[in-house]
């Protein structure tokens, strides 16, 4: 029997993933898999929510938007990153480092 | 009042213009080649003050909830609307002649600055966490694409990075921050929620997950208002975006920012009675955000002082500030709300001010640097002056407007007995006084090392300049009517 909690602790573990990811990997495309992880572990727990309470469809609604929302943010970084390999040739996140300088 | 769909229309006519600017100036880009480098900064405009005449057309409405409870209209709503054209439209004319962006096309700038506008609009006012959500990541990803506007230059390249990927993680925290408080309450509607809170039993609400969800949200907020310790894009994204791009951030999606913030904790985590909002049980975010206060201003107060390129100076200068903006929320009165109105808008003038001089001094001269203003005084006493001015009302000496904003942010702490919270703010704004005064310095005082040719203003920039500055000399002495505004705006918002 899957219950509420077992989603919980997907979405959780999700979560956690996606922040560990997002604080080890240099590359930058794989930083951006990172957040991806983050954004589905809170729509998991919104899924979850809303099937298992009796509140009606707002959680599912709230995911399909984030849904579209994460490939808007997705396109518009994978643009920025494609900048970032014209300008250096490299997506390598430790080479973004002239403005500490 | 909650109104239905086609009855909320009439109330979202700022927000339908702005949606029309948004189109209309993309087409032009499109079809007009010949003319649009001039008629798109010119449809800005009229978008702009078409929205801002139709948010004045809504000043006597009485407060209500628009398409079911996602939006706000209240005197709160209209005061953030009007501050955040005010900002764009300021900065519109502020990046007109800025060498920066000369050197790129600049259609989509406008369409992508409305946007970001828009999507101010609807944040300041959303009731509802998926609308929040929504216009947060509105804002967002076109202000991502505003830092890195200038494809061909590393530094804003790098910036817009750095700024998506922070950007991206803080809202994708928040995100995680409210599954939780929709799987808490089962709302997604802010007065909804607090009801939910208000009836739990002392058992049902658990500390741990309270604490969870108050971190991961303000992850977000803090974000957009630049509150330690998620403020380390601020720096980087700060100096490298295009100056007119630093000004529009530093001043108008921290305002945004802070209005979303206001609506999350009072409207949505506390309960308004009579003048004053009541804690909902256990739930005790002021403490929270009385830490993060004390952290923001006073590591951002302390970075700025040694830093020489100037960006990163009021980069962290705005760090700061937001530390003081942040007093003003944890008193629970009308009066912190209003404390916080006032200092957005007297920030407003400032901040703008201080950044359209460095746009002027980086068109001629190239420039960043603190040592590169040495002898300013020589080349353009009214830039000088000016920006004396700037610096003065930032440290917030009076009679300049900054006063203003720390006299009723202080004032408001104080009159909730919290005076070593004060003290710090007073402490910290003595600090402040430092690097400021080093840029005035320079400017004033020291010899210019170079040669010293007089610095070419154009009439746009030097009559933008004069409009900045006469808010920041003359508001203290038309105080009134900002004083009425700000506390009819800042009435209690609490439920409808």
């Amino acid at each position: 029997m899957i219950t509420l909690q077992h989603y919980l602790l997907l979405s959780a573990a999700l979560f956690s993933l996606g922040v560990f990811g997002v604080l080890t990997r240099k590359n930058a495309v794989n930083v951006l898999m990172g957040i991806e992880l983050i954004l589905n572990s809170a729509n998991i727990n919104l899924i979850a929510f809303s099937r298992y309470s009796s509140h009606g469809l707002d959680g599912q609604m709230f995911a399909v938007f984030v849904i579209v929302v994460a490939a808007a943010e997705v396109a518009v970084a994978l643009a920025i990153v494609l900048t970032m390999y014209r300008l250096l040739k490299t997506v390598s996140l430790d080479r973004a480092d002239t403005l500490r300088r | 009042m909650i109104l239905d769909n086609l009855h909320s229309l009439k109330f979202f006519l700022p927000e339908l213009a702005l949606t029309a600017g948004i189109l209309l100036v993309i087409l032009s880009d499109i079809a007009l080649k010949g003319l649009r480098n001039r008629l798109n900064p010119l449809l800005t405009m009229v978008t702009l003050l078409l929205a801002a005449w139709f948010t004045f057309q809504l000043n006597d409405v009485p407060a209500a909830s628009l398409f079911h409870g996602m939006l706000a209209i209240d005197g709160l709503a209209q005061f953030f609307k009007l501050l955040l054209l005010l900002a764009a439209a300021l900065v519109v004319l502020g990046s007109l002649h800025s060498t920066e962006l000369a050197s790129v096309h600049q259609g989509e700038f406008f369409a992508l600055l409305l946007a970001v506008t828009l999507g101010m609009v609807l944040l300041a006012n959303s009731t509802h966490l998926a609308m929040l959500y929504l216009s947060l990541e509105l804002v967002s990803l076109a202000s991502y694409i505003m830092v890195g506007y200038l494809k061909t230059d590393r530094l804003s390249n790098e910036a817009s990075l750095k700024y998506i990927l922070f950007g991206a993680i803080s809202t994708g925290s928040m995100l995680y921050g409210l599954s939780l408080v929709y799987g808490m309450t089962g709302s997604l509607s802010l007065y909804t929620i607090r009801d939910a809170f208000l009836n739990q039993a002392p058992e049902g609400v658990s500390q741990f997950t309270i604490l969870l969800i108050l971190v991961l949200t303000m992850a977000g907020f803090g974000f957009k208002t630049a509150v330690v310790p998620f403020h380390f894009w601020c720096p980087d994204v700060y100096a490298g975006a295009p100056t007119p791009v630093t000004a529009f951030l530093s001043v108008a999606p921290k305002a945004a920012g802070f209005a979303v913030l206001l609506r999350f904790f009072f409207s949505g985590m506390s309960q308004a009675n009579g003048t004053h909002w009541e804690l909902i049980r256990g739930i005790d975010w002021p403490l929270v955000l009385i830490g993060l206060s004390v952290l923001t201003m006073t590591l951002g107060n302390i970075a700025a002082l040694t830093q020489n390129n100037l960006k990163r100076m009021l980069a962290y200068s705005s760090i700061a500030h937001a530390g003081y903006i942040l007093m003003g929320s944890v008193v629970l009165t009308g009066d912190g709300v209003r404390a916080i109105l006032v200092y957005l808008f007297v920030y407003l003038f400032m901040n703008l001010g201080a950044f359209l001089v460095v746009t002027i001094i980086y068109n001629s001269d190239k420039t960043f640097d603190i040592e590169d203003y040495n002898g300013m005084f020589k080349r353009s006493p009214f830039v000088a002056v000016a920006m004396a001015v700037f610096m003065l009302s930032l440290i917030g000496i009076p009679p300049f407007s900054g006063f203003m904003g720390k006299l009723y942010v202080f004032g408001s702490v104080i009159d909730k007995g919290l005076y070593w919270f004060a003290a710090i703010g007073a402490l910290n704004a003595a600090v402040a006084a430092f690097y400021y005064m080093r840029v005035m310095k320079a400017m004033l005082i020291e010899e210019s090392n170079g040669s010293p040719a007089p610095l070419q203003i154009s009439f746009l920039n030097q009559a933008l300049l004069v409009a900045l500055l006469l808010p920041n000399v003359l508001l203290v002495i038309f105080w009134d009517p900002i004083d009425r505004w700000t506390s009819a705006s800042a009435r209690l918002f609490g439920g409808i």
